[in-house]
């Protein structure tokens, strides 16, 4: 059963991040990668939404662990700020890796005082 | 920051530059207003196999954080291998499928967007070290995030080298001798 909630989370979120990713690079122009900035941020705030809710287990597992860790991604983070350096880009990989950590916390921080401030 | 423009074929990494902007005037005679590219023509065979992929890679993930837990506050071991196991695999990935082997359509949606995308996780990344923060490990929680950082981008260079040692050698050898 968990692992079903796990699978089916991660088959919604991961298609979710590739049309988000889609819809923000298609909007601008530079070599920053800010589609995944954006998942990351926004899988970042959901899931410290959760850490902070009075969520169930199964809640927790579907979209946590299967929703929120399909839809944000390391892999795909670490690969294209690999190839900002390489290409010459330096600044700007420096630049993504730092901001996405940073947009990261804040987004989770956000999440969790939100479900904060929502509790009874 | 010199070039801040996107060159023709660098789009995104693990493929979601995949469909190429259609070149407009040639196929559609009709003058009305068409809707954006990624709206008109959704291509389900590769939400599919992201999907797919999205799913496998979740549950290995799943796999390993169950076989590996931490405590409150503690260094999460489990995400750290799973980041760095990722990125050394998105690194071999992008060289056997970009520089060694042409491959199927759908390879690269399944495996990078979909398997690896799944895998690893950036949304735990984050929030366990908050969590290691609100324990009071903040030597604990600073050691994650930037160790996760490093060993990550690391392991996705590493991979880069590897693979094109490997694959692309190898691949390079296998010619000569035909």
């Amino acid at each position: 059963m968990t692992v079903l909630l796990v699978a089916l989370g991660a088959a919604v979120g991961a298609p979710l991040r590739f049309l988000v990713d889609r819809a923000v690079q298609s909007r601008h122009d530079t070599v920053f990668p800010w589609g995944t900035l954006t998942v990351n941020a926004i899988g970042s705030t959901i899931l410290g939404f959760l850490a902070a809710a009075p969520v169930s287990g199964p809640v927790m597992t579907l979209l946590g662990t299967g929703f929120c860790g399909a839809l944000t991604t390391y892999s795909t983070f670490g690969y294209e700020t690999v190839r900002l350096a390489r290409d010459g880009a330096t600044a700007y990989a420096l630049l993504n890796a730092l901001g996405s950590v940073a947009a990261g916390l804040g987004a989770a921080w956000c999440g969790m005082a939100v479900a904060l401030a929502l509790a009874p | 920051m010199s070039d801040a423009r996107r060159t023709s074929g660098a789009r995104s990494p693990a493929g979601s530059g995949a469909a190429p902007r259609p070149a407009g005037s040639a196929a559609a005679p009709r003058p009305a207003r068409q809707p954006e590219p990624w709206v008109r023509r959704v291509p389900w065979a590769t939400l599919g196999a992201i999907s797919l992929g999205g799913a496998f890679g979740a549950l290995a993930r799943f796999g390993i954080t169950r076989a590996m837990p931490h405590p409150p506050g503690g260094f999460a071991w489990a995400t750290w291998l799973i980041n760095v196991t990722g990125c050394l695999l998105i690194g071999l990935l992008m060289v056997a499928i970009t520089e060694a082997w042409r491959v199927h359509r759908l390879v690269r949606p399944f495996l990078g967007i979909g398997v690896l995308g799944g895998y690893t996780t950036f949304s735990t990344y984050v929030v366990d070290t908050q969590k290691a923060l609100e324990a009071g490990a903040a030597r604990t929680a600073l050691a994650y995030l930037g160790g996760t950082l490093v060993a990550a981008l690391l392991a996705t260079y590493a991979g880069e080298r590897l693979g094109r040692l490997v694959f692309v050698t190898w691949r390079s050898r296998r010619e000569e001798r035909r």
